[in-house]
């Protein structure tokens, strides 16, 4: 990789995790969270989803090729780490640490979720309440869900800490602390959404 | 001898030092059992084992070798792991440290023997950086700007740094999959930057830590400004810098025509 390009890379790659791809989690799983509302609602907000004008061209520039992105290349920086929070076991090395694992994970995560809905999709089943509800009456598969969703939401939550970092807009200690706290609350409601929809399918 | 004396000269103190021959040869752990003296710190123990070099088996061995140089915590030279945590092996008394104490070297440094590591890396880096004031011109420039008293004080927190090498130890991205530089040398960025001289060559600077090894590297997992025997606020530092080369970057992107201010 030349000189300059990393640093490009690097910066795309923190500004794509919060647009479109932060946004996009967080109005996911609002939509989602029509379930708790019944089947007719939640195929009702699928199907507008789902039959939005330039749907195509949404799905892609909005979600696979920043997503893509933002894996991939997060995938690579989560392998250069050297990981070390047995000697140093901080918060924020906690955090480090868990952003890159729930990373990968949700890479692993993501792909099969897009395989059991969107590739199904494509190829001819009928992605509604009842696809979802078969999915998750295998246990082991709402576990799967589960953790996949706090994965995204705490990747997330604490992606906007960093990116608040990152971009030098939260310098000081004192100003990074209020941020942590703001990203806090970011998790436990999006995942409260999150969690709520999975089990409206149950 | 009282008894007390004697009690005392009897209490030893357990090291496991992971040993290295040579640059390239394998490492291997050896451990020592010195007497406790009061007041011990490791360069001391060092010294005793260095005075006699017998194992805790007893055995003849060759001396431990390890840097040093102020023995006052303001050189960097002595710096190693110990008991998992790099800092310096001067202000690390023994008094403090659960036993058997392990030393080891800074192994993101080449070993060089035993605990001494070369930390030309970080020197290299300071160049590439340009870490000082040019002041040298084809005659005499005069004067620079003042800089603030009370800026003169903060930035003295900043030029602490004695290049020692803990931070880039404890940072979990500075290793040979990646070329960054450590947190130290964004914090010097940051300092020179400050500097009303240093100033005038800003651009430069931030160009050198946009480019491979730079401030992207940094994951936050902000370790160095806990190991930072010096109390310097590496993060902070960070987040200046982060900040300064967003808005180079669309200083850059944008096109202004000229670089500094």
């Amino acid at each position: 990789m030349s000189k300059e390009t990393d640093f490009f890379l690097r910066r795309l790659h923190s500004l794509l995790g919060v647009i479109p791809v932060g946004l996009f989690v967080a109005q996911h799983l609002v939509i989602n969270h029509f379930a708790t509302r019944g089947e007719e609602a939640f195929n009702n907000a699928s199907n507008f989803m789902g039959n939005l004008p330039f749907v195509f061209f949404l799905e892609w520039f909005i979600i696979y090729i920043p997503l893509m992105f933002h894996a991939f290349y997060g995938v690579y920086i989560a392998f250069s780490a050297k990981y070390n929070v047995g000697n140093y076991g901080t918060f924020r090395n906690w955090m480090f640490t868990l952003q890159r694992f729930t990373g990968v994970f949700l890479v692993i995560f993501i792909a099969w979720h897009v395989y059991e809905t969107r590739i199904q999709k494509a190829l001819g089943t009928e992605v509604d309440f009842n696809m979802m509800a078969d999915i998750l009456s295998n246990p082991l598969m709402l576990v799967f869900y589960i953790v996949g969703v706090l994965s995204a939401t705490f990747h997330l939550a604490n992606g906007l800490w960093s990116f608040c970092v990152t971009w030098g807009l939260a310098q000081s200690p004192n100003s990074q602390k209020i941020v942590s706290y703001i990203t806090i609350i970011v998790f436990l409601v999006l995942s409260v959404i999150g969690v709520q929809a999975l089990l409206a399918f149950v | 001898m009282s008894e007390q004396q004697t009690a005392t000269a009897q209490k030893t103190v357990v090291f496991d030092i992971q040993r290295q021959d040579t640059a390239t040869s394998s490492s291997y752990t050896e451990r020592f059992e010195i007497p406790y003296r009061p007041n011990m710190n490791v360069i001391s123990a060092l010294m005793e084992i260095r005075r006699n070099p017998v194992n805790a088996k007893g055995e003849k061995t060759t001396p431990v070798n390890w840097d040093m140089n102020c023995l006052e915590e303001v050189c960097g030279a002595c710096s190693m792991v110990i008991n998992g945590r790099p800092r310096q092996s001067c202000t690390a008394l023994v008094d403090q440290l659960t036993q058997p104490i392990k030393l080891e070297p800074m192994r993101t440094f080449p070993v060089v023997r035993d605990l001494i590591v070369d930390r030309e890396f970080m020197f290299d880096s300071l160049k590439r950086i340009k870490a000082w004031v040019p002041i040298d011109g084809t005659y005499d420039l005069g004067e620079g700007p003042r800089m603030p008293e009370r800026k003169r004080q903060w930035a003295y927190e900043l030029s602490k740094c004695m290049t020692c090498g803990v931070c880039l130890e404890a940072c979990p991205n500075v290793n040979d999959k990646t070329n960054f530089m450590g947190p130290a040398l964004m914090s010097q960025v940051r300092l020179f930057n400050a500097h009303p001289t240093g100033a005038m060559n800003k651009d430069e600077r931030l160009a050198t830590v946009m480019a491979d090894g730079g401030i992207t590297e940094c994951g936050n997992s902000q370790n160095c400004v806990v190991a930072c025997p010096k109390g310097i606020p590496l993060t902070t530092s960070i987040g200046a810098i982060g900040r300064a080369t967003t808005i180079q970057m669309f200083k850059n992107f944008f096109g202004s025509d000229h670089q500094v201010d």
